[in-house]
């Protein structure tokens, strides 16, 4: 009699128990409403998100001096980007490239030699449809309100599941402690730590000090125009609509804020 | 039922003790990564996922390998496969642990693990598969221990049970599919992975599962005498066939979109094995002999794991010497897990039938 009692009460105390379990995973699943967007557009759509700021970039290839590295070293000193040249532990936020490495899915068959030839400058995207967010399993890389995809050094936890999806190759990893190869080190940007990945944040430390990136800033030929691609008005919206333009595999459907005048 | 692990022959001690060795030798080259970073790795800008995830990839096909053999014999009360449900039970646990140990020597980070569950991000595939592989870890654990507490006592399995095994069902499907996905949508060869791959993972899972297991039985029936009836390795290979060639089926219609132009020297080799194994499991007179049944099985399982996990990670990467050994320490923990397991399991069942002959 006793047993039998102890085994409904064991057997109520265990369903209220899920219950209540229950009740919190229905909690959990109030799913925060950026994760229930509709379908992305087809990858061709060339309209521009309305409503918020959307911070691009449009780089004039024709402009790029190939022997010049300003942009480069001004974005790295202006982040302590540690410097390991071009080894396996290399970290770069910007970098210069090959036509073909830049535009792999273009077509490159009987390609005009000055275009091949000329160098490239290739950095983060900050896709507006962008992989490396999504996949993300902390949101340690995220959107934020302006369209810079951004990364938290403190919550990353160096699975690099976000270089993997990244189509650009524009994510790296500190595959060692970056501080023993920063040369002059600033006091503007934080370093970070062995183990979590790093890549161009738009320069969103010097936009909050009414400063244009350091890589445009740096620039003597006037190659990079940044702005908001949400307003018509914006010097790079106006270029956009007078100039070709092209992004880099636009068919996977990123939406990259980076075009380029080949 | 653990004490049993605890008493062995002088080879049983041997093993053990080898196998500890060999995680002595892998923790301290862990060490030396967790002090020095990932740089003692192979993998660098171009390769950021290598052998760690490779193996990973592996060895979730072999954790949700006990699915189908616990299928069955639950939902379709096969009893041939009463005898291996255990085991394959106890596989899945060591090869889940083996996934979860794999995703923590891949961290750059590992002392923030948390932050998954801290920040759990709904979006990300990798959030889903570390809760799916947790939970398959755990449940294995209880099945396996469950049916083998119940058949020491010669009872019939708690009712509590059968709930748990359903549930690994559909937890098992998942724990696949979110890892398939998370490979899924990584850009591969300038496009999206494939949607067939989803589905090919599974059944190319199911098949190095199914095969891994034969070899196990073959194994223990050499060095314990343990049998598992020839009737669940015929069945297992039958399953072990239909999965093998569904799953070349599948590559095959891959190749007339992706690989179409220029499929890799690895694959190739790959697919060689992997339709030799197919083709020996197809002849019912093969597939039941001794000597071509384990040659196949090993084939299958070789070619799987070259083509599922290395295929895809090691184009132009080789691992370094400090990666290999952090690899097989994690393997021989596994191991390890899995000897003292079905050490247990073997000695239950052992002295049931000992004590029915008596």
């Amino acid at each position: 009699m006793m047993n039998e009692e102890r085994r409904t009460f064991i057997k109520k105390t265990g369903l209220g128990v899920l219950a209540c379990l229950g009740a919190a995973s229905g909690l959990m699943t109030l799913i925060p409403e950026t994760s229930l967007e509709k379908t992305v557009l087809p990858a061709w759509d060339e309209v521009t998100l309305p409503g918020n700021i959307r911070l691009g970039m449009l780089i004039d290839t024709r402009k790029c001096k190939k022997d010049c590295h300003l942009c480069i070293t001004a974005c790295h000193h202006a982040h302590n980007v540690p410097d390991f040249s071009h080894s396996k532990d290399k970290v770069t936020w910007i970098e210069k490239s090959t036509y073909k490495k830049v535009f792999p899915t273009a077509s490159h068959q009987l390609q005009n030699k000055e275009i091949t030839e000329r160098s490239y400058l290739s950095l983060c995207n900050h896709c507006a449809e962008s992989p490396c967010t999504r996949v993300c399993p902390t949101g340690a890389t995220f959107q934020r309100w302006d369209g810079i995809v951004a990364i938290d050094y403190h919550r990353c936890i160096g699975c690099r599941v976000c270089m993997a999806a990244c189509p650009y190759g524009s994510i790296s990893f500190n595959w060692q402690d970056p501080r023993t190869a920063i040369h002059e080190p600033t006091t503007a940007y934080p370093t970070r730590e062995q183990g979590v990945v790093e890549k161009c944040n738009f320069c969103s430390d010097r936009l909050v000090k009414n400063q244009l990136p350091a890589c445009v800033e740096a620039c003597p030929e006037n190659v990079m125009t940044f702005g908001d691609l949400n307003d018509p008005r914006s010097d790079i919206r106006i270029l956009l609509e007078s100039n070709e333009t092209v992004q880099r595999k636009p068919e996977l459907g990123t939406k990259p804020s980076l075009f380029y005048i080949i | 039922m653990l004490e049993k692990a605890l008493k062995g022959t002088r080879k049983y001690w041997t093993w053990i003790t080898f196998l500890f060795l060999v995680i002595i030798f892998g923790m301290s080259a862990y060490s030396q990564q967790r002090w020095f970073g990932l740089t003692v790795t192979g993998m660098d800008h171009n390769m950021s996922w290598g052998l760690y995830r490779a193996q990973f990839t592996f060895l979730v096909g072999i954790a949700a390998s006990a699915m189908i053999v616990v299928l069955p014999y639950s939902l379709h009360n096969f009893k041939a496969f009463g005898k291996i449900v255990i085991i394959s039970e106890f596989l899945a646990a060591s090869a889940t642990l083996m996934c979860l140990l794999f995703v923590l020597a891949d961290m750059g980070r590992p002392d923030r693990i948390l932050n998954v569950l801290l920040y759990p991000h709904v979006h990300s595939m990798m959030f889903w598969d570390l809760l799916a592989l947790n939970s398959n870890l755990f449940i294995s654990l209880i099945i396996g221990w469950g049916l083998l507490g119940a058949e020491r006592k010669e009872v019939l399995p708690p009712t509590w049970l059968k709930p748990v095994i359903y549930l690994s069902f559909p937890l098992v499907i998942g724990m696949l599919t979110v890892t398939a996905i998370l490979h899924g949508v990584l850009p591969y060869h300038n496009l999206w992975f494939p949607a067939a791959f989803i589905p090919r993972f599974l059944v190319s899972s199911f098949a190095s599962g199914a095969s891994l297991l034969i070899l196990l039985a073959l194994i223990l029936k050499k060095t314990t005498g343990f049998e598992v009836g020839s009737e669940a390795r015929e069945k297992l290979a039958v399953l072990a066939t239909y999965a093998g060639v569904t799953n070349f089926f599948l590559i095959g219609t891959d190749f007339f979109t992706v690989f179409y132009s220029n499929p890799v020297p690895l694959m190739r080799f790959s697919l060689m094995i992997g339709l030799g194994s197919v083709a020996v499991l197809l002849i019912p007179a093969l597939r039941t002999s001794s000597k071509w049944l384990p040659a196949a099985c090993a084939g299958l399982v070789i070619s799987i794991w070259l083509n599922n996990g290395v295929g895809y990670e090691m184009i132009e990467y080789s691992p370094t010497l400090l990666e290999r050994t952090i690899t097989l320490g994690i393997w021989a923990i596994g191991v390890l897990l899995l000897t003292i397991l079905l050490k247990v399991a073997v000695t239950v069942k052992g002295e049931i039938s000992h004590c029915v002959s008596k």
